[in-house]
């Protein structure tokens, strides 16, 4: 572990600077994708409970375009593809951002967007498992749509997608590093850069593969926590829980 | 910008070698992570509790670190592995390909275990009990009655897995592999083609993906009618 504490080439820190640093970039990348991810998928999955019109379909097409091509392509695609088809200026502008936001933006766009197809299904599936009682009671009270959902599906369903939306927390958290493949240094390019520097493979690696694992162990107990705290008796099955 | 198609056909051998290597790498990731997560979902049921731990300590760390991360651990792990085991120590010279089928069922097994154990766990425990009463061994009762329920429970779950599996068998461009990605990545950073080249291996793997999630779609459908208690 003295391999933490050893000071970097360039002089200007530790090497756990660098791992730390790769956090900050993981974590920001994770949040910010997650928010993204949460707005986006939650509209395009309203979308694919509507009943009739263009919306439905334009949902379904979302979802079968960002879940059937890999992570990686969508990432080559938002950092090498869309800045030669746009506008030759608007093209220029994105890649002249400067290091790490170039590649950080879009890491950010393409796992937000990535994430919002898986989250809409699950949206979906959530909105579907209600008794369609609901709905229809909700009519007889007078709501519009956009109260039905805000207000009487929406805080129904998000609670029995919670548990699997605690796994797509987790898998977003992991795919940060394929960010690593369009420059962006997060954590596991820290490993592999404290690796070509020090040719000290196993602390490299092994230290970041801890700190994974304790984040993702912190996330799960923090997710079983609010899982605990915002279940509705009446949605438990076997409500005699609480 | 235009898009120039010709650069496309030129290079349509090559791009089928990396998309036979894809090919290649879900089908030993399909095959040995399903074995392997078998064993691992059945440890992790079973009484013994050192068996148990050490089945759930693998899913478990397996699950919480991402892919890359597997694949560059394989990747300098796997010379020094054979090295022990063949020559006394020092590490041996692997090739590419090996160290990603090995990255591949080790990973995904963990995914597969969990899946094949859901199937496990919806079996009613009366079949469990049948088994004792009938007198089969253990591993008989696994290979003859459970496991082919078990599987055919999960199995558009297990499909699901897979199609994920073929999708991230592109990050072994991690390690400079020539998959269907990687190959479109040399082509495309020797000719200049970086539009094109991603654009079409965007819609390769978007075609695969799609007919065989609706392939998933058909299938739950049919096995949902002959569901028995």
């Amino acid at each position: 572990m003295s391999l933490l504490f050893a000071t970097t080439p360039d002089g200007a820190g530790r090497y756990i600077d660098w791992i730390l640093n790769g956090l900050v970039w993981t974590l920001s990348l994770a949040f910010g994708a997650w928010a993204i991810a949460l707005v986006v998928g939650t509209l395009v999955g309203v979308t694919r409970t509507l009943k009739s019109g263009i919306w439905p379909r334009l949902g379904r097409v979302y979802v079968e375009t960002f879940r059937n091509i890999p992570l990686l392509v969508q990432m080559f695609f938002w950092y090498f593809v869309l800045p030669e088809i746009l506008p030759q200026r608007i093209g220029l502008a994105i890649k002249q951002m400067d290091p790490p936001w170039g590649s950080f933006v879009p890491a950010l766009i393409c796992l937000g967007l990535f994430t919002a197809a898986r989250i809409a299904e699950q949206v979906r599936a959530g909105v579907q498992a209600l008794p369609a009682g609901q709905s229809a009671a909700a009519s007889a009270l007078g709501f519009g749509r956009a109260g039905l959902y805000r207000l009487i599906l929406l805080p129904q369903a998000f609670r029995i997608i919670l548990p699997t939306l605690t796994n797509e927390f987790m898998t977003i958290f992991k795919n940060t590093s394929v960010a690593l493949t369009i420059g962006l240094v997060e954590l596991t390019a820290t490993a592999r850069e404290i690796n070509e520097n020090t040719f000290r493979t196993f602390e490299a690696y092994g230290v970041v593969t801890l700190v994974y694992l304790v984040i993702a162990l912190l996330a799960w107990s923090l997710m079983y926590w609010v899982e605990r705290a915002m279940q509705l008796p009446s949605l438990v099955s076997g409500s005699a829980r609480k | 910008m235009n898009v120039d198609l010709s650069a496309i056909t030129s290079v349509v051998p090559f791009l089928l070698s990396g998309l036979l290597f894809t090919i290649q790498i879900t089908l030993v990731g399909v095959a040995g992570g399903i074995v392997f997560g078998s064993g691992l979902a059945v440890a992790r049921l079973s009484n013994n509790r050192l068996l148990s731990a050490f089945a759930t300590a693998y899913i478990n760390v397996m699950r919480s670190i991402p892919l890359i991360m597997v694949i560059f651990w394989v990747f300098f792990l796997v010379p020094w592995a054979i090295g022990w085991l063949t020559n006394g120590g020092r590490p041996v010279a692997v090739g590419a390909s090996l160290t990603i089928y090995v990255t591949f069922v080790l990973f995904e097994a963990a995914y597969y275990a969990e899946i094949v154990r859901a199937g496990f766990r919806s079996i009613s425990a009366g079949q469990y009990a049948a088994c004792e009463a009938l007198g089969l061994s253990k591993l008989n009762a696994y290979i003859y009655i459970l496991f082919p329920q078990a599987i055919r429970n999960v199995l558009p779950i297990l499909l699901t897995q897979t199609i994920i599996l073929f999708q991230d068998t592109s990050l072994v461009y991690v390690i400079s592999a020539t998959d269907l990605l990687g190959a479109a990545t040399k082509i495309a950073q020797r000719d200049g083609r970086l539009v094109e080249m991603y654009l079409i291996v965007g819609v390769i793997y978007f075609l695969f993906c799609y007919a065989a999630s609706q392939f998933v779609k058909r299938l739950q459908g049919r096995l949902a009618y002959g569901v028995r208690g």
